[in-house]
């Protein structure tokens, strides 16, 4: 098991290494001149020419990829332009509100698309089967900033059922005392009832519609994982041996359908991550896809360095837990990798 | 866990007396498919008596597995038991309740299958899914039942079964896999043990161990068999009575002594000839019109021209052993890292095939007669070794390039599995046109006359030249892989495994075709296969390879019936063989 | 020379013609849901092609005394914030919606398919190189590589295209050259070798035509995405710039009004959008349905 966690961390630094040189490319090609920007309107030549000294802007690539690196090492992701403050402390801030918006959605699609792909696959060509293509085939169709304003329009505007999506938690209640971040977790640890309501109403439509969009490709890969397997020799064999529907279906049939399922997992993280970042635009959540979006639009490279990289390389630790947990369900990776 | 408990006991075994334990009558299966209703299996008779072992013989398509599926009720979604009755030790199966059923399978009745790997569940361990059954079917407390499980191992003859217990399918062989599933068949006792072609994809020595197995352990609980196989000679060796089947009907059922001795239907009578067996001819194959119409054999060659045609010398191929093992220990082990061993697939063989020589090449899976012939063939490179060819090194030149050298013409393949060595895009005729387009000189116009005569020459009807190989029977794809291997009139040809995926009946015709066309082309051939008894037929030498090396060679008729070997008496003991 | 003593294969069985439009009318009569999204296709090729030229308002044209109108005769879905008719923009940004998503899939499936199957068949080298830079472009959370992508670029339709060719192009390299390797060691393929056909022959004539079913299918799907993408991308504001009416872009316009009520300016774009990818999607099901029925979704 530790040989295959050492081979799979050894993949991922070149990984790494691709994305921190990618991304700093990427911003470097951004238009507009930060110098220009933060010397200010009034600034002359002379003036702007100073400001880019200071901020190395005249250096080879080579050495400010070299200062880039060096800065990164230490934690320093640089500051951003617009608000001042460094760009590592605000996304810290953020990325619970996202990775909460995330985790949430995520819950709701698997909780809905694994059971509905399994009763597909079992009761094929049954009334489940066909509502569960439709809704994958029409699930991957919806755009989902497109879900997220459908969805704010029928409960919101039409019926009032939920609140005004202007963030994580309503004026009236005060965020929970920070432990994790998470605001549903924290309030129910500071037993804060009042916010945890508040919080979960916010939390909803945003979560669900994060939860339609990847319900799709769940349950879609779970549907077919399952037909296939339940279609293979050897749960023939467990019929043929008398084994009851229960465990030929759940220990017998799912655990191996699970396999490519984990596997699209990645997949739809990747997915989810982009979308998180048309969510927050629609309900105005404060995570770092919106300050990611706000900061691409004044050209403030800083922050949208320091979004890219660690979209990336929580996209990394993901897949690597992702790959892990492949280990522990199929012995064949771990004994013979 | 509740639902387990019921399970034991609801199903009470009745004394029989004389009557047959499976007693099947007018059985007809019908499938749903595209075009409409199907009838796999006619009106069907059988029956087996308390510890008998009854086999059921037939081709492909005769509908054999489908019985066994239908008594065991687990039919695919589209099929079903449309007339007929299935009584087993007194039970209507088809007015039983799926709940009670599942209790029956398993404990009253139990099937095994083919591919062994295939049937057990790749990611739980073995000793787990033995104890699945036991617990099923309540024949032991949960405390026990690891016990029980082990026992069963051991009954089986898997070696160390308390650490096998523990293994994973893919840690074992196929014939451990066998014998594991054999385990899960026989762990509640059942009555009936239903073989669906259980040795099928087993080495010969393998298959006759796992069936000794099988016989052994059903007839020591005096359990009834049904035998489902192809193979003439492994129905004749195991079993007291044979059904023959063709097309869904039953043709022919008799005990097992008087079938093969005096086979009263034409279609048996057929199936009995067409066996390869000791002592016959090849033309002895064929039905017997048309052995009566075929030219006769030209007697065996005599000692062939001086020099050889193909001369192998020290062949070897090695495969670098690239696992996680050696290169983590390439990373992290000691400096200078210690090379890690490498797979020999073949080690130092040497043999010639003479002009107009048929050259057998049989071993087990794994023993390298592939690799050679691939190798021969110039698909892969040597790793060190000569391989001449009428004078010329073939050998030093890259597998890469040797495919538009005018050499490429003279040594051509007749494949294995005819479905996949056709194009699935490419029509009969384009398959057996495209070496005459890239290297036999053919002007366009002259392609389709050209593919023609060499459709009649296989005995392949015109017609079926514009067809796609899914359009295509079994035995037309071999003829359509035989005319594009004659298409540039090669010297040599190398036929691997050329009838392995062939029905019998079948088998027999191309065996003959394979062997008239040899002499008429004057072409020579290495002919690679693990069935000895078809090498006897058509090879004038055999050379017997193990673990990559050569064990014996010689003269066809001295090694078969005058082995020198231990392995290859082995092997030729392993055969079962018909009383015919 | 012929041998007339030996049997010949038993007389084929009747099998109908191969012609393709055959084909094609057995496979629409077996799922009328195929040909239902075969339909919806041509008619949004021919709002693509037309569009400009049927519409009853010049989509630009804006008309301060009709702005924030409901869907009524005149104006059939209604007017925007500038009094521009929805109903006319909507139709002509099929257009440019159709050509991205044409011309991106065009791009990856040259690149991506190509390098694909050279990998899985070669092997060596080739795989190396294309899967690294496959690994490369996988690390990244897609859409975010898209935005990053264009934000260096410029917001032009050509880099949208670049943008949603290169985030798609693992995906095909993954097909590719899964195809390629398993047809790699294929019987047909060893006998083309002794046939005397060389590798890249084997590549392009043997091996690409095998593949090129399931590759529609990706096709197919990879089309209804693209078209998500540059509409994701232009509702944050990467992707076309206004007044360019174009489905992304309409709906972030209207999405400030939704909390006030005024539906119709995002809904509509948004619905075009949705029916476009559903029917990409529909067809693409339908051909993978087509080309290999055990892999029914």
């Amino acid at each position: 098991m530790l040989s295959l966690i050492s081979k799979r961390l050894l993949l991922v630094i070149p990984n790494l290494i691709g994305v921190v040189i990618i991304t700093f490319l990427l911003t470097r090609a951004l238009p507009g001149d930060p110098a220009a920007y933060f010397a200010g309107p009034a600034a002359d030549k002379q003036a702007i020419e100073q400001i880019r000294v200071k901020l190395g802007l005249d250096k080879p690539l080579i050495v400010q990829f070299g200062r880039y690196v060096a800065d990164l090492a230490s934690g320093d992701l640089g500051n951003s332009l617009t608000t001042g403050q460094p760009v590592v402390t605000e996304i810290k801030n953020r990325l619970p509100a996202s990775a909460e918006l995330t985790l949430f959605g995520l819950i709701i699609s698997i909780v809905i698309a694994v059971p509905l792909g399994i009763l597909a696959a079992v009761k094929q060509g049954s009334w489940v089967d066909h509502t569960c293509r439709v809704v994958a085939t029409a699930g991957v169709s919806l755009p989902v900033f497109f879900t997220g304003l459908l969805l704010v329009y029928v409960f919101y505007f039409l019926l009032g059922w939920s609140p005004a999506p202007l963030g994580r938690i309503d004026v009236f209640f005060s965020p929970p005392t920070q432990i994790t971040g998470f605001y549903l977790i924290d309030s129910v640890l500071t037993g804060n009832l009042g916010s945890f309501r508040a919080a979960l109403s916010q939390l909803l439509l945003p979560g669900l519609t994060l939860g339609i969009f990847s319900l799709a490709p769940i349950a879609r890969m779970t549907r077919a994982s399952m037909l296939a397997v339940l279609a293979s020799d050897f749960v023939r064999t467990a019929r043929a041996s008398g084994l009851d529907s229960r465990t030929v279906i759940l220990t017998y049939a799912f655990r191996n359908a699970m396999l490519p399922v984990v596997t699209t997992l990645g997949m739809v993280f990747s997915f989810l991550l982009g979308a998180n970042v048309l969510v927050e635009k629609v309900f105005a959540w404060p995570g770092i896809g919106s300050y990611a979006v706000e900061a691409l639009i004044s050209s403030d490279f800083a922050p949208v360095q320091g979004f890219v990289l660690t979209m990336a390389v929580l996209y990394v630790v993901l897949n690597l837990i992702i790959d892990i947990l492949y280990g522990v369900i199929d012995p064949r990776v771990r004994l013979e990798g | 866990m509740a639902n387990r408990k019921k399970s034991a006991g609801r199903i009470v075994r009745k004394e029989l007396g004389s009557l047959p334990l499976l007693d099947v009558h007018g059985l007809t299966v019908e499938f749903a498919t595209r075009r409409g209703v199907v009838r796999a299996v006619e009106k069907i008779d059988l029956n087996v008596a308390k510890g008998e072992t009854l086999g059921i013989v037939g081709e492909s398509g005769s509908g054999k597995s489908v019985t066994s599926y239908a008594v065991m009720r687990i039919l695919d979604r589209a099929g079903r038991i449309a007339e007929g009755s299935v009584m087993f030790s007194g039970l209507d199966l088809r007015a039983t309740p799926e709940a009670d059923m599942r209790d029956m399978r398993g404990r009253e009745m139990s099937m095994i299958f083919q591919s062994p790997r295939l049937a057990l569940n790749p990611i739980r361990k073995i000793g787990r899914q033995i104890e699945d059954v036991l617990l099923q079917h309540a024949q032991v407390d949960s405390d026990a039942v690891s016990e029980r499980a082990i026992e069963m191992l051991e009954q089986v003859r898997i070696a160390r079964p308390r650490e096998r217990y523990h293994a994973y399918p893919f840690e074992l062989s196929g014939g451990m896999c066998q014998r594991v599933v054999i385990a899960l068949a026989l762990a509640c006792r059942p009555q009936l043990l239903i073989a669906d072609e259980p040795t099928t994809g087993l080495d010969v020595t393998t298959q006759k161990a796992v069936m000794d197995l099988v016989v052994e352990l059903t007839r020591e609980r005096g359990m009834s068999t049904i035998l489902i196989t192809h193979d003439l000679g492994l129905a004749a060796a195991y079993c007291n009575r044979v059904m023959v089947m063709e097309k869904g009907k039953v043709v022919e059922t008799a005990a097992s002594s008087a079938i093969f001795k005096n086979p009263a239907h034409p279609y048996t009578r057929k199936l009995m000839r067409a066996t390869p067996r000791l002592g016959i001819s090849l033309r002895s194959l064929l039905p017997e019109e048309e052995a009566a119409k075929a030219r006769p054999l030209t007697p065996l060659a005599k000692p062939v021209a001086a020099t050889p045609l193909l001369t192998v010398e020290k062949l070897v191929k090695e495969y670098p052993r690239n696992d996680a093992k050696s290169t983590l220990a390439k990373l992290f082990g000691p400096k200078p890292a210690k090379e890690p061993e490498a797979f020999r697939a073949v080690d130092r063989i040497s043999f010639t095939v003479g002009r107009g020589e048929s050259v057998g090449l049989v071993g087990e899976s794994g023993c390298g007669k592939s690799t050679t012939s691939m190798m021969v063939m110039r698909l892969i490179d040597k790793t060190d070794g000569l391989i001449m060819f009428d004078g010329e090194d073939i050998g030093e030149i890259r597998a890469r390039d040797f495919a538009t050298l005018p050499l490429r013409k003279r040594i051509q393949m007749v494949f294995q599995d005819p479905t996949d060595s056709l194009n699935p895009r490419f029509t009969a005729m384009r398959a057996i046109a495209d070496p005459l387009m890239r290297l036999g000189n053919v002007p366009r116009g002259e392609l389709t006359s050209r593919c023609e005569e060499l459709a009649t020459q296989v005995g392949l009807p015109l017609d079926l030249l514009h067809r796609f190989p899914h359009q295509l029977s079994g035995g037309q794809k071999a003829r359509v892989g035989i005319a594009r291997a004659i298409a540039l009139k090669p010297d040599l040809i190398i036929l691997d495994e050329p009838t392995a995926a062939l029905d019998v009946s079948v088998q027999a015709v191309v065996l003959n075709l394979l062997q008239d066309l040899k002499d008429s082309l004057g072409m020579s051939y290495l002919f690679v296969s693990h069935d000895l008894n078809v090498v006897r037929l058509l090879c004038d030498r055999v050379i017997v390879m193990r673990a990559g090396q050569i064990v014996e060679q010689g003269p066809t008729e001295r090694v078969m019936s005058a082995p020198e070997a231990a392995y290859t008496r082995d092997l030729l003991s392993a055969i079962p063989h018909p009383p015919l | 020379m012929t041998d007339t003593t030996l049997p010949t294969a038993p007389p084929a069985a009747k099998v109908e013609s191969n012609s393709i439009f055959r084909h094609a009318r057995y496979v629409i009569a077996e799922n009328p849901v195929t040909g239902l999204a075969f339909a919806l296709f041509m008619l949004i090729a021919l709002a693509a092609l037309l569009g400009p030229y049927i519409v009853p308002h010049d989509p630009l044209a804006s008309d301060t005394a009709a702005t924030l109108h409901p869907p009524s005769f005149k104006h059939w879905f209604g007017t925007d914030q500038l009094g521009r008719d929805i109903f006319s923009r909507v139709v002509v940004a099929t257009r440019l919606d159709f050509i991205i998503a044409l011309a991106s899939v065009a791009l990856v499936f040259a690149m991506g398919g190509l390098a694909g199957i050279a990998a899985g068949f070669f092997g060596g080298w080739t795989d190396r190189i294309v899967g690294r830079i496959s690994d490369t472009i996988m690390a990244f959370p897609l859409f975010v590589l898209a935005m990053g992508i264009v934000a260096a670029l410029g917001n032009t339709v050509t880099n949208i295209v670049l943008a949603t060719a290169i985030i798609n192009f693992p995906l095909y390299v993954r097909v590719a050259r899964a195809e390629a390797n398993v047809r790699r060691d294929a019987g047909f393929v060893q006998a083309a070798r002794l046939s005397g056909n060389g590798d890249f022959r084997i590549l392009l004539a043997h091996i690409l035509p095998n593949i090129m079913p399931i590759m529609m299918v990706q096709i197919s799907l990879t089309m209804g995405y693209a078209i998500l993408n540059a509409a994701g991308l232009s509702f944050i504001g990467l992707g076309v710039r206004p007044p360019t009416p174009e489905w992304g872009i309409m709906v972030a316009e209207g999405a400030g009004n939704i909390i006030s009520g005024e539906w119709w300016i995002a809904l509509f774009p948004g619905a075009a959008l949705m029916i476009a990818v559903f029917c990409f999607n529909l067809l693409g099901d339908g051909l993978r349905d087509l080309v290999d029925p055990q892999r029914r979704t």
